[in-house]
């Protein structure tokens, strides 16, 4: 599965499809991140054919719809918890990223497990994704932004200029005070 | 090495890249490491802002001016204290906004326009050269 690009975040629902007409299946809902609807349908049958007796050949899906941040432009803290299969064994994990959007964070997430441990997107279930009030934050690259008077000056900028000759006698000027 | 522009609530930055590149907006709260929440508030006379969004470092250029705002402030707030520290009117007469004004409109240029501005910087070099007199021989 290629979870490439920003992940959106879907709300699936989907059922059983009842044999008889006066069965009345249970209706399952699940919050999927995933690139696109099509993907986001896939993911839901392979998690819902590992808790409930009900696969892709008889279930059918209700309603998939993208869920939208609802303060995009507010910055926040999001706590994920996922399981992740590494080569040895699987493991549960608890990150913490500091966000305007759940899709941008979890983004972040599977890019970094595939940075860090080298987990490719299938092998990672993304559990539960929560807003953490700052004060309830555990990790220390998160807690240092908890600062409202924060400052910090830009050291070393490196400048990507292309154009920039391949040989040159000048050094790079990377102060900008 | 002492440093004179930092990253704060506040400080007004020059956006360098993508589609409000040129304009100017204000550090309203950082993000994180790499990235902070910018804004650029519409002033009259049609100078369109930046609406507020996250914005990499790496795409601003800190401008030695600041305002005073708490984090995280409203639009409306944001205006007001950019209008009374008269940003829009330093930047306006700052060296570095004159110079990429005047980079744009070397980039428009047709032919006609450099033969002219050719023509102009011979005839300055020729004034200057004449009052320095010949450069006398070491």
């Amino acid at each position: 599965m290629k979870f490439g690009g920003d992940l959106h975040q879907y709300e699936v629902m989907g059922r059983k499809v009842p044999k008889l007409e006066s069965e009345k299946s249970p209706l399952y809902k699940m919050n999927i991140f995933a690139p696109d609807d099509i993907v986001a349908k896939s993911r839901f049958w392979y998690f819902i054919k590992r808790f409930k007796k009900v696969k892709h050949s008889n279930g059918e899906i209700i309603s998939v719809r993208q869920i939208y941040e609802k303060k995009p432009l507010k910055i926040k803290n999001f706590g994920v918890w996922l399981r992740y299969d590494s080569r040895s064994g699987t493991h549960n994990m608890y990150k913490e990223y500091r966000d305007l959007t759940t899709e941008a964070a979890v983004t972040s997430c599977y890019r970094e497990m595939g940075a860090r441990h080298r987990a490719r997107a299938h092998n990672i279930h993304i559990l539960r994704v929560k807003e953490v009030p700052a004060a309830q934050c555990r990790r220390p690259h998160v807690q240092q932004f908890r600062n409202s008077k924060i400052k910090f000056p830009l050291p070393h900028r490196v400048v990507g200029n292309w154009n920039r000759p391949r040989f040159t006698t000048t050094r790079p000027r990377t102060s900008f005070k | 090495m002492v440093f004179e522009l930092y990253v704060e609530i506040g400080r007004v930055a020059l956006i360098k890249c993508g589609p409000n590149k040129g304009k100017i907006c204000a550090i309203i709260d950082v993000i994180d490491q790499n990235r902070a929440l910018v804004e650029g508030p519409s002033i009259k006379d049609g100078v369109i802002g930046v609406p507020r969004q996250s914005m990499r470092f790496k795409h601003l250029q800190l401008l030695p001016y600041t305002i005073k705002i708490c984090h995280t402030t409203r639009t409306k707030k944001l205006t007001a204290a950019w209008e009374k520290s008269e940003i829009s009117k330093k930047w306006m007469e700052s060296a570095i906004s004159k110079k990429l004004i005047a980079s744009e409109r070397r980039k428009g240029l047709n032919d006609f326009d450099r033969f002219k501005l050719m023509k102009a910087k011979q005839k300055r070099q020729r004034m200057i050269r004449m009052c320095m007199g010949p450069m006398p021989k070491k």
